[in-house]
């Protein structure tokens, strides 16, 4: 656990924030928040959260940058949509969540181990590398790299039920063209930042 | 032949088994019979977006190339794949100037793409291109008597609206009136399940589904209607956890719109995938009268 200062005074907030978020969400609105609250009252994860949306919003509207990286807010969100189809400003705040997520990820501020960016990275690390995701191996990479050696005995007996009714197999699966794939992902890595 | 590519994501091939074996003979019976998308690839979920939401355009961008290489429109089942296939899709044709960087690093790839594609969910393409008139003539067995909570979910509702009411869509209550079935007033209908949330942060999950299945038990309902693996998966298999976590017996069947679809329509129910359940289908079987004979 880190420990950090919270902002006390106005050299702590980051006046590019705002445009960076912008830029990275496509969310261009952020601006014209009302601070109504009905992201945070539409949220079903909301009372889990240790920053609501709607102070999220406000956070990155005035530059607190590090409180926005580093809340498990953006985390939490599963990609409902709620929020962002029922905002009166427009702002697509499920989008500006992603970017979020994105910037999180990149400055390695996230809670180590801690298990959903664990499971986006392994997800598309599969991916990138065989094109498709194997349901067994993506959640074996999560237990293990996540530390949780004991939630994966735990869903042993799932298991088990879904490998007698045919639902999840030992197969990794792989597309064909994966030269092609590998093409792409060097084309788009190249010249990317 | 069909103007559908059939693109069944990692779920279809894998748990969602029975989601796949249902929409197959559906589609053939309604006269669309579906091919599977060759060499497709996956489409990154919300994973990809939260990571790198470039390279989740690009990869999508190959399985739209695909697509219109073979000059068919895509049909997702996944409302995680119909999302993420169609927000790239609608991002790849924007200004962004990250959008024609991709289109140019596709091309280089040997996968152009021109922006001809359209993608659908299949519950769509039977609203829209097939009607439920028709589907209610290829109605054999009405469901009659059968009380359904219509599942929706998020991602086939939200964030795009053109579809359906992303707050009270009806068109799985609609569909499923048409194969003879009561829908309940399910109010939980577009509430999020949690996604991946069951396997990583598994209190918080539990508790999304519960509150989804005691809203449906509330209803009367006798099963759950599902659009989406993710969904099916969650609400049936944290179903156990639940009932010994809450003490509250909200056991009930989740099965894919297109198994019901598939037995109104008078198709065996061997060929639906009926057999992967892992919660026993008694009282649905009994429900539905002849002990199961249909």
């Amino acid at each position: 656990m880190k420990i950090s200062r919270k902002v006390a005074f106005e050299e702590d907030l980051d006046p590019g924030f705002l445009d960076e978020i912008e830029q990275a969400s496509g969310s261009r609105e952020i601006e014209s928040c009302i601070q109504c609250g009905t992201c945070s009252g539409s949220c079903p994860m909301s009372v889990y959260m240790d920053v609501q949306p709607r102070k999220i919003m406000a956070m990155v509207k005035n530059g607190f940058r590090d409180e926005a990286l580093r809340s498990f807010t953006i985390w939490l969100c599963p990609s409902c949509y709620t929020c962002q189809v029922r905002c009166p400003s427009r702002i697509k705040i499920t989008d500006v969540m992603y970017a979020l997520k994105r910037k999180a990820i990149r400055e390695k501020v996230y809670p180590a181990r801690f298990a959903i960016p664990v499971l986006d990275r392994e997800m598309t690390r599969l991916i990138a590398a065989h094109g498709r995701s194997s349901e067994l191996w993506l959640l074996l990479r999560l237990y293990l790299k996540s530390r949780r050696p004991w939630a994966m005995l735990k869903m042993a007996p799932l298991g088990l039920k879904l490998m007698k009714t045919g639902r999840m197999s030992f197969r990794r699966e792989s597309i064909k063209n994966k030269a092609q794939l590998r093409s792409l992902v060097k084309a788009v890595k190249e010249g990317a930042r | 032949m069909s103007r559908y590519a059939y693109y069944p994501g990692c779920s279809l091939k894998g748990n969602a088994r029975p989601y796949e074996e249902s929409i197959l003979p559906v589609f053939r019976d309604v006269g669309l019979p579906l091919e599977e998308m060759d060499d497709w690839n996956c489409c990154g979920a919300t994973a990809y977006f939260s990571v790198d939401d470039t390279m989740a355009a690009a990869i999508s961008g190959r399985n739209l190339a695909l697509a219109e290489r073979a000059d068919r429109d895509i049909m997702a089942p996944c409302a995680g794949c119909y999302l993420t296939l169609r927000k790239s899709n609608e991002f790849l044709a924007g200004r962004d100037p990250k959008a024609a960087k991709i289109l140019f690093d596709l091309k280089k790839a040997g996968c152009e793409y021109r922006g001809t594609v359209a993608v659908k969910h299949p519950l769509e393409v039977l609203r829209n291109d097939v009607g439920y008139g028709k589907i209610k003539s290829l109605v054999r067995r009405p469901l009659a008597g059968l009380r359904v909570a219509s599942y929706y979910g998020c991602q086939l509702v939200r964030p795009f609206t053109d579809f359906d009411d992303p707050d009270h869509p009806m068109a799985l209550d609609d569909l499923l009136a048409a194969a003879g079935a009561t829908p309940v007033d399910y109010a939980a209908k577009t509430r999020c399940c949690g996604g991946s949330l069951t396997g990583t942060i598994e209190d918080v999950g539990l508790r999304l589904n519960y509150i989804l299945l005691k809203e449906a038990k509330r209803k009367g309902a006798d099963c759950l209607a599902t659009i989406c693996p993710l969904c099916q998966f969650n609400l049936e298999f944290a179903q156990g956890k639940i009932v010994k976590i809450y003490g509250d017996d909200v056991r009930l069947p989740v099965l894919y719109f297109s198994q019901l679809l598939g037995l109104a329509m008078g198709i065996d129910k061997k060929e639906l995938g009926f057999a992967r359940s892992i919660i026993p289908l008694k009282s649905f079987w009994a429900k539905l009268g002849n002990g199961g004979a249909r």
